[in-house]
């Protein structure tokens, strides 16, 4: 720990002295004050804009709109959880259907290539999504693991359209994540891209090249899940 | 604590050097190809940029981010202890490194403790300033740069150019080029083939990786938490397959909360590259944990001094330390604009280069990069925290001729006595007025001042005349010729 | 960068602070400005003992030097009038640096005072005199190039536009990348002379692309680099310093 004290001891014993932290006004980043009208509109013109299809459904039809995002794509092995209702719902629409569920409740030592080399698609739920930079926010969970929003050449989430928030300091002020982060955090706006090829854009470079969003929308009794 | 504690540098790699920066800039710039590059890729950069920033209150929002800075440095000894315990309590281990030396060793260590023969890396510019992966090379480990920029840069055997956009001194063709001759990948100007084919190289690496190496943009104090900020999906890959991840990054990447992060982001994505924001932004607070089916078993993280607490001694280098890594200050610069990124011959380029690379290399090896500038404003105008960046320039001019505070390695090393003479000449001229006023001869003694130099402005301009009278002179005129027009009498008691 | 400024009204009396280097290389330029304001009814002093703000050796790192050299000008301000400066380059290092220059010395607050009270011209004349034009000149194209310093130390970017455009046969044209810098510098031009060659070509090529035949700046160094380049080129632009040009066509 030699290292360590000795960096301390120059920071604590600073030549100049102690110095006084100011205070923060974040009002700049919060209060837009948007309807939800405005905050869905924000959201889908920021997602769009970067590449990211957007899917309008009724919550009760949603898995209907699933299926055929599938057909239409022509996925034929989706990865999926077990737990969320997102799965359940999409386990027991698509059991009959052509396209084969793949489990994801196992560590990813025992199917890594499985993962990278035979998986069309993942479907994950959403803890919500910010308005004002079109970004989802996922909480990866045992049921639903970090990779398969990452590995799979298509990413399908589902996102409840009254999880809208306004800006990313909303979210973070909102639902007390300084009280507690998961092991993994994440913001996600748009499919995989670079530019670094002359700064010509390129979708998929790493992770997935189509990023497909299922906004539901509650009708008069369904409520989101 | 030793500057270029370690020579490691990258073996067949082209280099650049700092003290070369003449040189290097004049092939920079005979050379149109990279010219046109950087000229194309700069102005989009900042229409982007201004585009991006279009309906904010960017003054404001500036406003906190230097004041979220601040106060994180301001706390800095707190905050680094706190994110240490944080971290360490959600199973993160913490490793300090004094210089790039130990944060290499420390690296390789946890490496060999797993027999680890392939490291793959996400963007990271300290494990660049470290030269981390020729360390690790020489140690039998492979590091391979999985950033698309950095990968290409890294088959070509070279640095990157910018601290954002690593290949950005490359075209398509060159690229195409690169690709087919290092992977055999087919000739195409087609930008989704080229970007296919380097997945399914990486793709295979991610799998095979041991190790993944990753920068951190924010190290959030209160949580414990590292924030990565990417649009390949690279880092999450980096940070999520190999079984060990390894962070690394400079101590001063701190931030106090959790809420401090959302207005550094907005400033960063739309500052760096102009967009409202990036594909993913990746916050991580642990390793797998009991249950979980991914992601690595280990994570550690390792702060990396290298400078940074002698920056932090003296309060006005301090504002330094502010920096976010967002590269807009180059994207302004007339100079970087035309020189480039490699011409600089360090790690970080441009404007933020020139005011950090001193205090890391040491102002004899970096002494003519806070020259290399205008002063015109742009950096300053520009940063997402408000780096006075023109006036830290002077202030390490200051420094290199020994007229500063001492506070930076290699202070003093440019003074010369000629030049120094030449500069109390002037003082001597301007503080006789008298002298001055003689007039036409001043001009003459005023070009003695750099007799050797000021033949270069003739190259590309006709030479400054002096008029044939001074303003003394005209003043002296124009007023004789009102005085006699009685009206105009001043009642002033003064000239 | 700088704060909002509040202009007071039109003063009876101004110090004109010349600059090294219109004093030895564009006189008529000072004289020029110095007509102006007494147009507007204003009594110019022109200290005699006036020589360089100290800038060239700020700049170049050279503090001791340069405070001597900006000592020997503080004394020469002594009663409140506004102090006008016919450059935003040495108008900015007397209004943002001095302070910085005199922290923690025993002339501080008189510098900070003498700050205060410095005008770059342009702005004077938008911003304090409310400068009303009459243009008798022929029709003419002309770039405007506002130096890095007046545009970014003393945020007057529109300060010699809006004068221009008050001259009805003359039309401002839009050079491409105008708020770039022309590579001056002071010493930068000296010491990295390719890379400011290639920033004055862009500008030159900027300036004649947009049509200008002419070009005014409110700073010499930007007219001495930018004019010495067309010269040299043989390119038929003329440079002048904005006070030239309001005087020539106005009087």
């Amino acid at each position: 720990m030699r290292a360590r004290d000795a960096i301390l001891k120059r920071l604590r014993e600073r030549a100049d002295g102690p110095l006084s932290a100011p205070d923060s006004d974040f009002a700049v980043v919060t209060n837009r004050g948007w309807s939800a009208e405005e905050r869905l509109a924000r959201f889908e013109h920021w997602i769009t804009s970067v590449h990211g299809e957007v899917i309008h459904t009724p919550h009760e039809t949603w898995t209907d709109t699933l299926t055929k995002v599938l057909a239409d794509k022509g996925m034929r092995r989706l990865a999926l959880g077990k737990q969320h209702s997102v799965a359940v719902e999409a386990r027991r629409a698509l059991a009959g259907a052509e396209v084969e569920l793949v489990d994801v409740d196992r560590d990813i030592e025992t199917w890594q290539r499985e993962q990278f080399e035979s998986v069309d698609a993942g479907l994950t739920s959403t803890r919500g999504a910010i308005a004002e930079t079109g970004s989802l926010w996922l909480w990866p969970t045992p049921d639903e693991p970090r990779l398969i929003s990452l590995v799979p050449p298509i990413h399908i989430a589902v996102l409840d359209a009254d999880t809208l928030e306004d800006t990313f300091f909303d979210v973070v002020k909102a639902h007390g994540w300084a009280g507690g982060m998961p092991t993994n955090a994440l913001l996600i706006s748009g499919p995989s891209k670079t530019a670094d090829i002359e700064q010509t854009l390129a979708y998929g470079v790493h992770g997935p090249r189509a990023l497909v969003v299922l906004v539901r929308h509650a009708t008069t009794q369904a409520e989101g899940a | 604590m030793s500057l270029q504690s370690h020579d490691v540098r990258p073996q067949g790699v082209q280099t650049y050097t700092p003290r070369e920066f003449h040189h290097q800039a004049h092939d920079a710039l005979g050379n149109p190809q990279i010219r046109a590059n950087f000229r194309k890729a700069m102005d989009g950069l900042m229409t982007k940029r201004r585009d991006s920033f279009a309906d904010w209150d960017l003054e404001t929002l500036r406003e906190l981010g230097a004041n979220i800075r601040l106060r994180a440095l301001a706390k800095l000894p707190d905050l680094l202890e706190q994110l240490e315990a944080n971290c360490e309590a959600n199973g993160i281990r913490v490793h300090w490194a004094e210089d790039g030396e130990q944060a290499c060793r420390i690296i390789r260590e946890i490496c060999e403790s797993h027999d680890a023969r392939s490291v793959v890396k996400g963007k990271s510019m300290v494990t660049e300033e470290m030269h981390l992966n020729a360390y690790l090379e020489q140690a039998g480990i492979e590091a391979l740069e999985s950033d698309l920029g950095e990968y290409l840069v890294q088959l070509n055997e070279q640095t990157p150019s910018h601290i954002i956009m690593p290949a950005i001194h490359l075209n398509t063709d060159e690229i195409s080029e690169i690709l087919h001759d290092k992977t055999g990948t087919e000739r195409t100007r087609d930008v989704d083939t080229m970007t296919a084919a380097a997945r399914q190289q990486l793709r295979e690496r991610f799998m095979a990786a041991d190790v993944g190496v990753s920068g951190v943009n924010f190290a959030v104090a209160e949580t414990g938490t590292l924030c990565l900020v990417e649009n390949e999906g690279n880092g999450r890959m980096t940070t999520t397959v190999p079984p060990v991840h390894i962070a690394v990054t400079g101590i001063e990447k701190v931030v106090e909360q959790l809420r401090d992060v959302p207005p550094l982001y907005a400033l960063l994505t739309r500052s760096a590259t102009g967009q409202h924001v990036t594909t993913y932004f990746n916050m991580i607070s642990s390793p797998r944990k009991e249950g979980e089916h991914d992601g690595p078993k280990e994570v550690h993280l390792v702060l990396v001094d290298s400078g940074r607490s002698r920056i932090y001694q003296d309060d006005e280098l301090l504002d330094t330390l502010r920096c976010i890594r967002c590269g807009a200050c180059m994207n302004h610069c007339p100079v970087y604009t035309r020189v480039g990124g490699h011409s600089y011959g360090t790690t970080y380029p441009g404007p933020i280069g020139s005011i950090l690379s001193p205090h890391l290399m040491g102002l004899e090896e970096t002494k003519d990069l806070p020259t290399a500038s205008s002063l015109c404003g742009a950096c300053g105008e520009v940063c997402p925290v408000k780096i006075p960046i023109p006036d830290l320039l002077v202030r390490l001019r200051r420094e290199s001729v020994g007229e500063g505070r001492g506070n930076v390695p290699g202070a003093g090393v440019k003074r010369t006595r000629k030049e120094a003479a030449a500069w109390k000449g002037f003082q001597w001229l301007a503080t006789h007025p008298a002298v001055w006023r003689a007039g036409t001869s001043v001009p003459g003694k005023l070009r003695a001042l750099m007799p050797a130099k000021l033949g270069v402005w003739t190259d590309y301009r006709t030479a400054p005349k002096p008029a044939g009278t001074t303003l003394h002179a005209l003043v002296k005129r124009h007023q004789a010729s009102k005085s006699h027009q009685p009206n105009n009498k001043s009642h002033e008691e003064e000239p | 960068m700088t704060p909002v400024k509040f202009y007071p009204s039109k003063s009876e009396k101004v110090y004109f602070f010349g600059t090294c280097l219109v004093d030895l290389f564009y006189p008529q330029a000072g004289l020029d400005a110095i007509r102006l304001l007494e147009r507007e009814g204003i009594e110019v002093l022109f200290p005699e003992d006036q020589t360089c703000c100290g800038q060239p050796a700020y700049t170049s790192g050279y503090q001791q030097e340069a405070r001597a050299v900006a000592t020997a000008q503080l004394d020469l301000f002594p009663k409140p009038w506004p102090i006008v400066v016919p450059s935003g380059s040495c108008g900015g290092m007397m209004r943002t640096h001095y302070p910085q220059l005199f922290a923690g010395t025993d002339r501080e607050s008189q510098a900070n005072e003498v700050a205060g009270r410095v005008y770059e011209l342009t702005e004077f004349l938008v911003h304090v005199c409310h400068l009303k034009l009459e243009d008798s000149g022929a029709p003419e194209k002309v770039a405007m190039h506002t130096s890095c310093s007046a545009r970014r130390e003393m945020g007057l970017a529109e300060a010699g536009p809006a004068l221009l455009a008050q001259l009805g046969q003359v039309e401002l044209v839009e050079q491409a990348r105008g708020a770039e810098c022309c590579g001056f510098g002071g010493t930068f031009a000296v010491r990295h002379p390719e890379v400011s060659a290639a920033m004055v070509e862009d500008k030159t090529t900027a300036i004649a692309e947009a049509g200008a035949q002419r070009f005014v700046t409110s700073d010499c160094g930007c007219l001495m680099n930018i004019g010495g380049r067309f010269e040299q080129q043989h390119t038929p632009v003329q440079g002048e310093h904005i006070a030239s040009y309001l005087w020539r066509r106005t009087s």
